[in-house]
């Protein structure tokens, strides 16, 4: 039990703790979303073409969320319209609108170099130095996205699993689409003081895809994946502390043998089915 | 605001199509198209792959814009028609089949036009659910993920969340393909028995003997209507070489149509 309580009496430790289990809840969530409508790479994106945003925030005199926020919603604004007329799919238009994005801001930094350790912080992490500010963001964040998973629910669903029958029953998917767009940019900006661009995409994905394994029922998946992310986050959390590894880089390999071990509950649970019969 | 529909009049068509133009892009899928299908019909449209049947449907469903005329679905223009008047059953071949869903929960999206925002069932939904479920033969399953039921009962769930407004009329992508003989006749008959109540239906098919043998009303389509009536009228041979442009052999047969292509039996030993 001393384990458990000796971390939580440094600050630090409650603030980061706290921030695991927002940005592990809401990417548990929203991950579900970007996983069925196959988007995995877009988390992965969007961090990247809000880092470059963030790099130009900070040049500019700006707070670090408002580049990166500003730069992630034209990452996802340009990724919509290119890909509207299926010329182009949305693999080859991550790739170049973010790559493009990510890159303006590498070119800023190496130019610059006052702000080099802000930079490496968004890169990889600094789970340890979330502030208040921080942790306010990433409450609003994730508060807004619950409540809009929420009443959402139902056409967030349909269109997901059938967007051309969805139109029929009068779902306005466009608008879904661009509604779905700014919450995982907003999730993934909020993660990325937490986890670091480079491994956002794990806590969105892991999350849902271990509840993929766990069950076929959707509300069932929706619930496991935001309980599995909020766990994840807050063992990683536990488990960086206990061995001294960076906390990002904890969570993630955390989730992702969490969902290692998920694999095996399928064959396991249709054997088991097997000899009932 | 959306139009409700209540005309039930059959002197009110379903739908009517004036001067229709449809394009995607600059290639034209076909041009100045007229169409009128009566309320209460049991209509199909057959034609030969890549024809524009697919376009059809969805200009009929308000969901691929015209480049010219009008759709109109009981005398109000498509994009006023309250949702939940026209129930859609897709082509089961576009279904991802590992989505993690019920049966349950695939019937319950045709909810959605409920306006209800709570994410779970209240009991009148459910018991609603419960009831078209019974009716169509997947109750036992309502549970099961959706790639663990028969080809008859995938076909049926997405009846069932196309009836699950009581629409007037219900639009039909390929029921037919994709499932063997016995459950082909099977949702062929079950369509009829809802047509009897009173609903409109609209379906395509590759599957000639399928309507030669349940519909009482036959479009022959090709980039535009080649003929229609009723099959015993329209199945002859030349509206079927013109519709498939290749040549189809027609046997009577008791009062009943068979129809097959011209290729002879021998045709796999001669080529082997």
């Amino acid at each position: 039990m001393e384990f458990l309580l000796e971390p939580i009496e440094y600050e630090f430790f409650r603030h980061a703790l706290l921030a695991a289990l927002m940005v592990g809840a809401s990417g548990g969530l929203i991950g579900v979303y970007v996983v069925l409508r196959g988007m995995s790479y877009v988390g992965h994106g969007l961090s990247h073409a809000a880092i470059g945003g963030a790099v130009i925030g900070i040049t500019l005199n700006l707070n670090f969320y408002a580049g990166a926020c500003a730069m992630g919603l034209l990452a996802a604004f340009i990724i919509n319209k290119i890909t509207k007329n299926n010329k182009i799919k949305l693999d080859a238009a991550i790739g170049i609108v973010t790559t493009a994005m990510f890159a303006l801001g590498v070119a800023i930094v190496s130019k610059m170099r006052n702000f080099k350790q802000n930079f490496e912080a968004a890169l990889f992490g600094n789970i340890l130095g979330i502030t208040e500010q921080d942790l306010m963001i990433i409450g609003l964040v994730a508060f807004f996205t619950l409540i809009t998973m929420f009443i959402t629910y139902r056409a967030l669903l349909f269109s997901t699993f059938d967007n051309e029958a969805a139109r029929v029953f009068g779902i306005k998917t466009d608008s879904v689409q661009w509604l779905f767009s700014l919450l995982l940019t907003f999730s993934v900006i909020a993660s990325l003081n937490v986890i670091g661009v480079t491994m956002v995409a794990a806590t969105l994905i892991a999350p849902a895809m271990t509840a993929r394994m766990l069950t076929d029922r959707f509300s069932s998946m929706i619930i496991s994946s935001t309980i599995i992310g909020a766990v994840t986050g807050v063992m990683g959390m536990y488990l960086s502390y206990i061995f001294n590894v960076a906390s990002g880089t904890t969570i993630v390999l955390f989730s992702v043998s969490v969902f290692g071990l998920s694999m095996l509950v399928k064959p396991l649970r249709n054997a088991y089915r097997s000899r009932q019969y | 605001m959306p139009a409700t529909l209540h005309s039930d009049s059959p002197l009110v068509p379903a739908i009517k199509l004036t001067g229709v133009s449809a394009r995607y892009e600059q290639n034209v899928v076909f041009d100045d198209l007229c169409l009128e299908i009566a309320a209460g019909q049991f209509a199909g449209i057959v034609g030969p792959t890549a024809c524009g049947k697919s376009t059809l449907l969805k200009i009929i469903l308000g969901i691929h814009a015209v480049s010219a005329g009008q759709v109109e679905l009981y005398s109000y223009p498509v994009n006023k028609v309250r949702p939940g008047t026209i129930g859609y059953v897709p082509q089961l071949g576009s279904v991802d089949w590992n989505f993690p869903v019920t049966v349950e929960e695939v019937i319950s999206m045709g909810l959605y036009t409920n306006g209800r925002i709570w994410p779970w069932l209240s009991k009148q939904e459910r018991a609603c659910i419960r009831d078209l479920a019974h009716r169509l033969g997947v109750d036992d399953c309502l549970k099961n993920h959706i790639s663990d039921i028969s080809g008859g009962q995938r076909q049926r769930t997405f009846l069932a969340r196309a009836l699950i407004n009581n629409p007037k009329l219900l639009i039909l992508d390929e029921p037919t393909s994709g499932v063997d003989i016995k459950t082909q006749h099977e949702v062929l008959h079950l369509l009829g028995d809802i047509n009897s109540g009173g609903i409109t239906i609209l379906l395509t098919t590759h599957d000639l003997n399928a309507v030669a043998s349940h519909l009482p009303w036959v479009i022959c389509f090709n980039r535009g209507i080649v003929a229609q009536g009723r099959p015993n009228t329209i199945f002859t041979n030349e509206i079927l070489t013109k519709t498939y442009g290749g040549d189809i052999v027609i046997v009577k047969s008791e009062g009943h149509l068979l129809i097959a292509n011209s290729t002879p039996l021998n045709f796999i030993d001669e080529h082997s």
